[in-house]
């Protein structure tokens, strides 16, 4: 499955990144603290978060994941969504809270 | 030039997890006891106790910085300090106006009160002071820079609430006064795990919130006087100022 399909699938709104949305998904992880999504997640995984912080797209660059999802509607600071486009990492948006869109996402890679 | 002991980061009986015997006349005594000079107090998102500690530290010798450990956006905890009443009363109206309306319960967290020398009640904070205000540490750092404050990232060594955990490495464009460890830090492996750290000033508290551990880690200053002002020359190695050691 790929970035684009999970964006269609589960209704999300792409924030910067866009380049990337042909990216292959491979899993998901859910975390907001970026010391445990810089020990404990994987390439290629979507990353769903409430992080907001520009420092996510750094760590998502490092880990290498799929795509990062903000949760909540919460607003992406602008630094962030440049540091997305920057990167070619999706930066996607969803109104669902960290709970439903985990369980989502796991139905709809299963 | 002379050394002074500064212990930065002290909680009082307004921090809801801060113990009831952190009044002004408590901390302060043990402050003394401790042999300390300087003194910083640092409640959770609330500057309210700060003066009361002053006024009592003014007549035993010890000079109080007041502050504040503020929780960002992102769960970071950082200390922040301000050279007058006047900047620090324009903090508290800015902690007030992001301070989420989630109301304490008095049973689970504790009592949220700020107190005279006497121990009487001066006022009450309603609002769950360990909330996270709705700002980010950039929003913050800058807040604090306008104010003319210091700004300092608390206890980065910790795996909860410090910037290494939740924003898990330095923001690029962060300029802290200076870089805060937590009584256990292993200062060694922090330098080297984080190796922007060797261009920072360190220091180390005791993070206190019970009398008894005030003055358990402490950071020695070398300074012409204990003030504000003096203080951030040291944090900044101007004027031969200096930080001395960390205990």
């Amino acid at each position: 499955m790929k970035v684009c399909d999970i964006v269609e699938k589960l209704n999300l709104k792409v924030i910067g990144g866009s380049e990337g949305l042909q990216n292959e998904v491979v899993g998901g992880y859910t975390s907001d603290l970026l010391s445990d999504v810089m020990g404990n997640a994987n390439e290629g995984q979507v990353w769903i978060t409430l992080q907001t912080h520009r420092n996510v797209m750094a760590v998502a660059s490092l880990k290498d994941v799929a795509a990062v999802i903000i949760v909540k509607g919460l607003e992406a600071e602008e630094s962030t969504i440049s540091q997305s486009n920057d990167e070619g990492i999706p930066l996607l948006s969803s109104d669902l809270e960290t709970f439903e869109l985990s369980g989502q996402l796991y139905e709809l890679l299963q | 030039m002379k050394l002074f002991k500064a212990d930065f980061h002290i909680h009082t009986v307004l921090s809801p997890c801060g113990s009831l015997e952190m009044s002004p006349l408590g901390i302060i005594e043990s402050a003394v006891k401790q042999g300390l000079d300087i003194i910083g107090i640092t409640d959770h998102n609330t500057t309210h106790q700060c003066k009361e500690v002053v006024l009592v530290g003014e007549k035993k010798g010890i000079t109080v910085l007041c502050g504040a450990e503020v929780t960002t956006r992102e769960e970071v905890h950082c200390l922040t300090f301000f050279e007058n009443f006047e900047k620090l009363e324009a903090f508290q109206k800015y902690l007030d106006e992001h301070l989420p309306n989630v109301p304490n319960d008095v049973d689970h967290f504790g009592h949220q009160v700020w107190v005279n020398e006497e121990e009487e009640i001066l006022g009450q904070e309603d609002r769950l002071l360990i909330s996270a205000i709705d700002q980010s540490i950039e929003e913050v750092e800058r807040k604090v820079k306008s104010l003319d404050g210091l700004f300092i990232p608390a206890h980065v060594d910790k795996l909860r609430n410090s910037l290494y955990s939740q924003l898990g490495f330095m923001p690029f464009d962060l300029q802290p006064d200076a870089i805060g460890m937590s009584p256990n830090a292993k200062i060694d492996k922090e330098l080297e795990k984080h190796p922007e750290l060797n261009k920072l000033q360190l220091i180390r508290s005791s993070d206190a919130h019970q009398p008894d551990l005030i003055g358990s880690h402490y950071t020695v200053l070398e300074l012409e006087k204990a003030s504000f002002e003096e203080v951030k020359m040291a944090l900044h190695k101007l004027n031969g100022r200096n930080v001395k050691r960390l205990v």
